[in-house]
């Protein structure tokens, strides 16, 4: 029987751990207590993209977004809602972003443009049927009844779709050279490694439409002439490991991975393959290599892997997200993909939005949008109306942009420009509150500790940049380590072997360039502008202000207050540990951070 | 499963996914579902208008439910959409859920000795 109401449940990452299983739970069984289960059904999707505003669930018809769902909640949907047809309007206005009754309205989705993302959060992605009703699989038959492999990758080429896992490379041209490559067989990889902190783009797309990245594969496979295809996935992504095992038997059981695919004499299947969560096993030779189960450690190129790859066989290797967008561009056409973005960066980029701005999570804009658009239409501007200090894109591999690239369209050659990359697409908002010298330390320790050690300069040359950022931001540095740090990792850049070394210094010379004075305040004045660094601040009670209530001296783990009840209170520096205990239990904020 | 028999299983399919997509159906029922209609057996008729319309394989035909209407005494209230008009039919039992069904909704003849 047909149903009058959808209710989708995120299942995603973010909303699982915010208790999204219990809520659907519970759903089901209120639903069933009610005698609601013929007409009504329920639906675990894949991220919906507000990731903090979770447990998130949407009902259809209405399109009624619900955020931040509890277990009582779930009750008055069910008894209003869905069996008296009332919105639930309190708590639709639980959140002042979400006052509004459809998804469509609230500012976040307003500016998206949903292209890889389109079933993610909408279908259930451990239901193949439900793939195919939303066009699934039809660009695999289109291609397969009609198209050659040359015209897919011409279409591929005339798209201009570059890949999305960072290095920006034309896709098309990338299948042209493994098709053109002789050896046999050929291999066709997926790059799900995703190792950047904080992203977790990838990680939502398989999760939430795994057989849109099959399919893409499979396309692949047929375009450069592959049999066996291997996707590579880290072992803390538990949950799109599951989706993707329960993806690929339901394409096998109906026909869409294995021999004789559609009945057109095709064949290919894929394997899982598990990595260990090593950074550098992203890049693509390390990943190669785990894939063959030797060490993950990168080679150098060339040879590439389109001519030597798996097994020193010819391999396609390709991101996640790039897989992604294949299927639309065979049911759509190139000029269609190449209507949204700009010239030179067609199409849209996911991003995993984070930091300091009120709305994150992931998102997917045209290419070419600018990062005001992003910061306040999108993100809804900066936590508690704070100033927008810069953003860090690209991940540890990346750089930031300030406030004068504002209005900077994002595309490859834009923001490589301005000193950073487009990356895979970590996005980090920074305010005022963040220390620029601090976070160029935090990205470089990342690569300083993932690195494979095979070469020197990214070994050794990131360890000694390492140093003197700790000692910049203990307050022991010299006006000479600026400029060391500048000529270090011009020489780390140039020097290193693979990608990783090669970027690792990217944070540290791009914060360089724009927060020199930063730098200066750490190193002249001893001082940390945004109050961060602990070696360089102190903790003061301020004496007209404090009202001797003693709550601060209560908290202080190491006895460090001390004052007479009704009396000023004094902190002693000599003892005081900088826990910051003592500021939040003010009640009149006396307590303050020089 | 051979090319055919895909595009055959993606328009049995396809069907159940247009509720999540944000396009005005051609037809809307709606069936007040307040206290009193439920009591006046409003939730029967809702099952009665599913499961005609699944039976009848009609497509772009919603059901959505409201609240009280204030006509307490003719509930179950329902009201039919279609481009044309919007009617509301008093004291609907299952049987003549069907017979909208039937009638309005495909035949676009009103059922007169119901509309109130
Ligand atoms: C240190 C390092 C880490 C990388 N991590 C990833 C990753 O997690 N996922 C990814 O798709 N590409 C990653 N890459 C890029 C890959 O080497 C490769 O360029 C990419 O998978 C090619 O696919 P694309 O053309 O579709 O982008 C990484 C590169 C380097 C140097
Ligand atoms: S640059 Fe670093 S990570 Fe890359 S091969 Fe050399 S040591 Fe290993
Ligand atoms: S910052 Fe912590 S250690 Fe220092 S005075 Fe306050 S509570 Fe005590
Ligand atoms: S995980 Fe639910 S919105 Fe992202």
């Amino acid at each position: 029987m047909i149903q009058r109401a959808h209710v989708l449940v995120c299942m995603g990452a973010g909303c699982v751990s915010a208790g999204s299983e219990l809520v659907k739970k519970r759903l089901e069984e209120k639903i069933k207590e009610k005698e609601l289960d013929v007409e009504v059904r329920i639906i675990g999707t894949g991220c919906m993209g507000p990731c903090e505003r979770g447990p998130i669930v949407l009902v259809y018809p209405e399109g009624a977004f619900y955020q931040k769902v509890g277990l009582s909640d779930v009750d008055l949907i069910v008894e209003e809602h869905l069996l008296k047809g009332r919105v639930v309007k309190e708590l639709l206005a639980k959140d002042e972003a979400a006052v509004r009754v459809s998804k469509e309205e609230i500012p976040f989705f307003a500016k998206q443009e949903k292209i890889v993302l389109a079933n993610c959060g909408v279908i259930d992605p451990e239901n193949i049927e439900e793939y195919i009703a939303a066009n699934g699989y039809e660009a695999l038959a289109r291609v397969l009844e009609r198209m050659t492999p040359d015209e897919v990758i011409s279409m591929m080429e005339k798209s201009n779709l570059r890949g999305r896992g960072g290095a920006g490379f034309p896709t098309g041209l990338k299948w042209r050279f493994v098709r053109s490559a002789k050896g046999e067989p050929k291999y066709v990889v997926c790059n799900g490694d995703e190792g950047d902190p904080g992203a977790f783009m990838d990680r939502a797309i398989l999760e939430g439409d795994p057989h849109a990245v099959l399919e893409g594969m499979l396309i692949a496979a047929y375009a450069v002439g592959s049999k066996q295809g291997y996707i590579y996935v880290r072992a803390e992504y538990p949950l799109a490991i599951k989706r993707l095992q329960i993806a690929m038997e339901q394409a096998r059981k109906y026909g869409f991975l294995g021999k004789n695919i559609l009945d057109t004499g095709f064949s290919f299947d894929v394997e899982l393959r598990i990595g260990a969560g090593a950074f550098v096993c992203g890049e693509e030779t390390a990943l190669l290599a785990s894939i063959e189960g030797r060490r993950g450690m990168p080679r150098s190129k060339p040879p590439f892997p389109a001519t030597h790859g798996l097994w020193g066989k010819p391999t396609l290797i390709n991101n996640v997200e790039t897989y992604a967008n294949v299927r639309h561009i065979i049911l759509n056409g190139p000029e269609w993909f190449r209507s949204f973005g700009t010239d030179s960066s067609s199409g849209t980029k996911v991003f995993a939005l984070s930091g300091k701005v009120k709305n994150t999570g992931l998102i997917e804009v045209p290419m070419g949008i600018t990062l005001r658009e992003v910061v306040f239409d999108i993100g809804g501007g900066i936590i508690n109306d704070g100033k927008f200090k810069a953003a860090q894109i690209g991940g540890p591999s990346g750089g930031c942009l300030t406030e004068r690239h504002l209005d900077l369209p994002l595309t490859y050659e834009s923001v490589k420009e301005a000193g950073a990359i487009v990356g895979s697409g970590g996005l980090i908002i920074l305010d005022e509150n963040t220390c620029m010298v601090e976070l160029a330390r935090y990205f470089l320790e990342f690569c300083q500790l993932e690195s494979c050690g095979k070469c020197i300069p990214c070994r050794v040359g990131t360890k000694r940049m390492l140093e003197i950022l700790e000692r910049i931001t203990q307050g022991a540095g010299k006006m000479e380590d600026i400029n060391e740090l500048e000529r270090l990792g011009n020489w780390v850049q140039q020097a290193s072997l693979c990608g990783l070394g090669q970027t690792a210094p990217n944070p540290v010379l791009s914060t360089v360039r724009y927060f020199r004075e930063e730098y200066e305040a750490h190193v002249i004045q001893k001082k940390c502008p945004a109050k961060v660094c602990v070696s360089l601040i102190k903790y003061l009670i301020l004496v007209e202000k404090c009202i001797g209530c003693g709550r601060c001296a209560k908290v202080c783990p190491v006895k460090a207050i001390s004052g007479a009840i009704r009396k000023p209170h004094f902190i002693n520096s000599e003892i005081c540990v900088k826990c910051g205990e003592c500021k939040k239990v003010c009640p009149v904020n006396a307590v303050i951070i020089d | 499963m051979k090319i055919e028999e895909l595009r055959k299983l993606r328009e049995k399919v396809q069907e159940e996914l247009k509720l999540r997509e944000s396009i005005e159906p051609k037809v809307k029922i709606i069936v007040s579902m307040g206290t009193s209609g439920i009591a006046a057996g409003a939730r029967e008729v809702l099952k009665a208008f599913l499961d005609e319309i699944s039976k009848r394989g009609l497509k772009d035909v919603i059901v959505l439910q409201t609240g009280e209407k204030g006509l307490a005494s003719a509930e179950p209230l329902v009201e039919v959409i279609t481009p044309e008009a919007s009617i509301t039919y008093g004291r609907v039992t299952p049987e003549v859920a069907r017979r909208i069904v039937v009638e309005h909704v495909i035949n676009g003849r009103i059922v007169s000795e119901y509309v109130v």
